[in-house]
């Protein structure tokens, strides 16, 4: 399927609050686009022809958001999802930019997959997709991978996923090799002898359940572990997922040595908790497991203190047998896309981050970690943009999420704040009540 | 929580018996009544009563078992229902969709009722929440997760034996971490009312946070049963030996093992229970598991009466709230 990309448009978006984190913008003001760029904010530049105008009264204009971690199951799984429904999903939601971890299948360990993976995006024309490279062949922590060619093709760093390298060594010379091309390193922390197939945290509720359980130590041995390698080869890393307040607090520490470390954390772990999973509810299973109560403060904490400089989905969308089974034999993971913004925004709710910090968690910080032109509003930059009505109440109702999965344990919930339209390259990819109903493959 | 509202109707009959968690004193103390109600059955000549004929109940085994598969099948045949073994081995099954397609096929038998065992903790639930709105489930053993049938007839012997609950010290030992008698057990004896109990094992064989469950943790045998009345011994499995759990079963015994010598520090008029098969000489001595003071073959007998109070139980809830919606 090939659609010439409609030309984009001369837009001004009039009198929205604008907030742009990166600028330091905070303010009721309009945006004026042309060529698919941001050219000018307050006043339209000289000669500025408008082809469209948008009256934002009321809404927040802001960048589009930047996800650190989407799985859009193509290729490989496309019995889940497709890089057409999930961006078309990601549209809805607000979301500009998605980054896309290297375990799909084939995992993304040569150029070949990452230009495919690159071409159905851009075919679909939702929302641009990034790409990690693996950070070892098939994401087998043997050989390292031709890092210079996943480079040269477009990815943006490298990952072994959720795969672990057992083997030191290995990981020490992968990570060389990531200095080598000035690629950054994006880590799972997992210590997999000690979460031993593991698929709740192990506490109260594994206790109660008699569910295998995940210590906490898992994760910290892997920070701890990873920070040390890290100190000693000097590259530049990054934290997924974090679940545990204590590596948080060990995070933190690292940076504060001046170890060019970052991290980031999936917006259901700061909602959600072990209690979450009580009558076996297959919808929270989820790696890393939802922990405790102390655990999900921490992580709101690195995140107010700017430790955790990202918010993402970590979407996985499922078909729903993948969550029919005993909760043990379920398949891990949330359809998270259209969940990401509003869950983020009741941080702003409960107090925990104000709406600015929010936006830069959900934009200029993950745009900084992967280091792409992104997530901003400045003169020039790409016309991304996501225009969000912040007091718009709506209840989650599973089947009418744009993904293809509708697996998510926030069935029911009632959330403000709603994405409206979404701008990207500037050209219109999502107004809520003119949706476009193609790619329905 | 949401197990409650699977297993209990709004008006407080079971539908399902899944767990022993968030039942009431009262229900379990009917259930106990209504089992010392059948026991007189298993005692006659003629050892049947025509509660349920015409009814189909499935023994759905995804595990292996005798002692449970055989005590439900006569518990059932007793109340004159009919009864089919299932014996489907973990290998035949391969996860989630087939394990729905495998009920939906005993659904369209018209059975009446599962006894369900499966290896995987929360499997029971999984299947109360998608069979059919007429079928009941038993949970005949789930994982690590649930053994409520077995919890009962626990519960039931030691009644028997001690009368009331309020004053019992009850010492649980042995592999708690990977046992749903315990679970099951800590909860039954929790909400009727004990005043003690205690879980005696190595940190190895302890799930991670004991206490949540209302339970004292011992490292100590001779500790964990001093002055106790109820002392329930676990099965050690034997592959718990091979892995790195325990260094070997000479030191578990030496241990934990139950000799008539440790005995001696729990009550004079202490029960021995177990859920059988016993291990000789690795969770317990001969000398004990045969002596005076162990119930473990009335546990077994008393099973029957248990479960037949229990199948009894979630019919009649289905007749009743039948009559009223129907």
């Amino acid at each position: 399927m090939s659609t010439t990309p409609p030309t984009p448009l001369r837009l001004h978006i009039k009198n929205g609050h604008v907030i742009d984190p990166a600028n330091s913008t905070d303010r009721i003001t309009d945006v004026f686009i042309a060529d698919g760029c941001i050219v000018a904010l307050d006043k339209a530049p000289d000669g500025f022809t408008v082809e469209r105008v948008i009256d934002a009264n009321g809404l927040i204009v802001a960048p589009g958001l930047v996800d650190l971690a989407a799985r859009l199951r193509e290729p490989g799984h496309e019995h889940k999802a497709t890089i057409a429904s999930e961006t078309r999903a990601a549209a809805a939601a607000g979301i500009t930019t998605l980054c896309l971890p290297p375990d799909t299948d084939p995992v993304i360990d040569t150029p070949a997959v990452v230009e495919l993976v690159h071409l159905r995006a851009e075919q679909a024309g939702y929302a641009r997709v990034v790409t990690l490279g693996a950070l070892t062949r098939a994401l087998a922590g043997e050989r390292i991978s031709e890092m210079a060619a996943l480079k040269a093709a477009g990815c943006v760093g490298v990952s072994n996923g959720q795969q672990p390298i057992t083997n030191l060594l290995n990981l020490r010379r992968a990570m060389e090799y990531a200095v080598t091309h000035d690629l950054t390193v994006f880590l799972h922390p997992d210590e997999p002898s000690l979460s031993n197939n593991g698929c709740v945290h192990e506490g109260a509720i594994s206790t109660r359940l008699g569910l295998p359980g995940v210590p906490q130590a898992a994760e910290t041995a892997a920070v701890a572990r990873d920070l040390a390698i890290i100190e000693q080869v000097g590259v530049r890393a990054h934290f997924c997922r974090l679940s545990t307040a204590r590596a948080v607090q060990m995070i933190g520490r690292a940076q504060f040595d001046g170890l060019p470390v970052s991290a980031d954390v999936s917006a259901h772990q700061l909602f959600l908790t072990e209690m979450d999973i009580l009558g076996f509810n297959s919808q929270c299973h989820v790696l890393p497991p939802l922990r405790t109560q102390r655990d999900r403060d921490g992580l709101r904490d690195g995140l107010a203190r700017g430790i955790i400089t990202s918010l993402c989905s970590d979407h996985q969308p499922h078909e729903p047998d993948a969550k029919l089974a005993p909760f043990i034999d379920t398949e891990p993971g949330i359809s998270s896309l259209e969940t990401l913004l509003p869950l983020s925004l009741r941080l702003v709710e409960e107090g925990v981050l104000s709406l600015s910090q929010v936006v830069a968690r959900l934009t200029h910080g993950p745009a900084k970690t992967l280091g792409i032109d992104a997530g901003t509003l400045s003169v020039g930059a790409h016309a991304d943009l996501c225009l969000f009505d912040p007091a718009r109440i709506w209840r989650v109702e599973p089947r009418q999420l744009h993904s293809r999965g509708h697996n998510t344990p926030f069935a029911g919930w009632e959330f403000k704040g709603k994405a409206v339209m979404t701008i990207m390259g500037g050209q219109v990819v999502y107004e809520e009540g003119r949706e476009k109903r193609k790619d329905k493959r | 929580m949401s197990s409650n509202n699977l297993q209990v109707d709004p008006k407080g009959q079971l539908r399902h018996f899944l767990t022993i968690e968030g039942l009431s004193r009262q229900l379990l103390t009917d259930i106990l009544d209504t089992a010392e109600s059948f026991s007189g059955v298993t005692e006659q000549t003629v050892k049947k009563v025509p509660l349920l004929r015409g009814k189909t109940i499935v023994n759905l085994f995804f595990e292996s078992s005798t002692r449970t598969r055989t005590t439900f099948e006569l518990a059932a045949k007793r109340l004159s229902a009919d009864v089919l073994n299932l014996n489907i081995p973990a290998s035949a099954t391969t996860k989630g969709e087939s394990l729905l397609d495998t009920l939906r096929t005993l659904e369209a038998m018209h059975c009446d009722m599962f006894v369900v065992r499966h290896a995987d903790s929360g499997a029971a639930h999984f299947i109360a929440k998608h069979v059919a709105p007429h079928i009941s489930v038993i949970n005949g053993g789930d994982g690590r997760h649930a053994h409520p049938t077995q919890a009962m007839l626990d519960m039931f012997t030691i009644r028997r034996h001690k009368g009331a609950f309020e004053p019992l010290r009850v010492a649980i030992v042995g592999d708690v971490l990977h046992s749903r008698v315990a679970r099951s057990e800590i909860h039954a004896l929790n909400t009727l009312g004990v005043s003690e109990v205690r879980v005696v094992a190595p940190k190895t064989l302890l799930p991670a946070r004991p206490e949540t469950l209302g339970v004292h943790p011992y490292y100590d045998l001779r500790e964990g049963i001093r002055d106790v009345d109820v002392i329930i011994m676990l099965r050690l499995q034997n592959e718990r030996m091979t892995g790195a759990l325990l260094p070997s079963a000479h030191e578990y015994f030496q241990l934990y093992g139950l000799t008539e010598e440790k005995l001696a520090s729990a009550k004079p008029d202490a029960i021995v229970m177990h859920p059988g098969p016993i291990n000789r000489g690795v969770e317990m001595d001969s000398e004990v598991a045969d002596g005076t003071r162990s119930v473990i073959l009335q546990q077994v007998t008393h099973g029957i009466a248990v479960r037949m109070a229990v199948i009894s139980m979630l019919m009649s809830s289905r007749v009743t709230s039948g009559e009223n919606k129907d």
